[in-house]
């Protein structure tokens, strides 16, 4: 794996409560780099995040305010964030309910940032 | 209205789920000689037969590359297009070996077609009927019938 990726994923899986993050082509919804727990689908989390994501910028583009930047979908036992990098690469975390959420989603924007 | 219409119906349940979850436009299940399965969208029978012919020749031409090669077996290939996205896979069956020829649109994905098609895989492992002990033996005077029996089956009329 590219040392940039790496560092990008290594940034986000340090966040307490993060069990893993995800770098996916947004319009394919493949797998770009990975460092996930044992046990969790890469390629199902990639496919249907990247395919969740595209559902949003319809709707929010259709809304007329443009693109997401930050999706947090909450489950009953832990969340999925996804943050968009310029280049069409998501950055996708898999992560415990009770992560500092705010912490994040700024170091996946700085991630996003560092793909620009 | 599209619709899903089988050959051999077990594969119907397992390619509607398929067609559904993956956002699949058209989809195609033949043998790897290119004999049709089953199939989703497509509307008249021509179409049917090219793309089943296409997609064998297609699969068996890259497994013959693949032979020159050395590699294992053919398994799929992906066209990325402008509008759609074209996945041609090969997989195994207890039935034997089949090709799914899945066209997909700016609804879905390969990521998703690919997630899917595992899943269209282990479904039709499970739902496959045990293999009759002595197989028909396919005789050329019976084919143009079969064809037929095939075509009125995908279509739901008399060819």
């Amino acid at each position: 794996m590219r040392a940039g990726l790496r560092a990008a994923l290594d940034s986000i899986t340090r966040i307490r409560g993060v069990h893993g993050a995800v770098l996916v082509a947004a319009d394919d919804g493949l797998i770009v780099a990975e460092a996930l727990m044992e046990g969790v689908r890469g390629n199902a989390v990639a496919a249907l995040a990247a395919s969740l994501y595209q559902r949003f910028l319809r709707a929010t583009e259709a809304a007329g305010v443009q693109r997401p930047e930050f999706l947090h979908l909450q489950a009953s036992q832990g969340s999925l964030l996804v943050v968009p990098a310029p280049s069409g690469v998501l950055i996708v975390a898999v992560a415990a309910a009770d992560i500092n959420v705010g912490l994040a989603r700024l170091e996946m924007i700085r991630a996003a940032e560092a793909f620009a | 209205m599209t619709t899903t219409r089988a050959v051999e119906p077990w594969t119907l349940e397992p390619l509607r789920r398929f067609v559904a979850e993956a956002g699949a436009r058209l989809a195609l299940l033949t043998t790897p000689a290119g004999q049709v399965i089953a199939q989703h969208g497509f509307t008249r029978a021509v179409d049917v037969m090219a793309a089943a012919a296409l997609g064998a020749a297609i699969a068996a031409s890259t497994a013959e590359i693949n032979r020159m090669l050395d590699e294992p077996k053919f398994r799929a290939l992906t066209h990325q297009g402008v509008r759609h996205g074209i996945f041609l896979a090969n997989f195994e069956t207890p039935r034997g070996s089949m090709l799914a020829l899945v066209v997909y649109g700016a609804g879905s994905s390969i990521g998703l077609v690919q997630l899917f098609m595992e899943d269209l895989v282990r479904e039709l492992a499970a739902a496959a009927p045990v293999r009759e002990a002595q197989p028909r033996t396919v005789l050329a005077a019976d084919f143009e019938r079969d064809l037929n029996q095939s075509l009125a089956s995908l279509f739901g009329r008399e060819i």
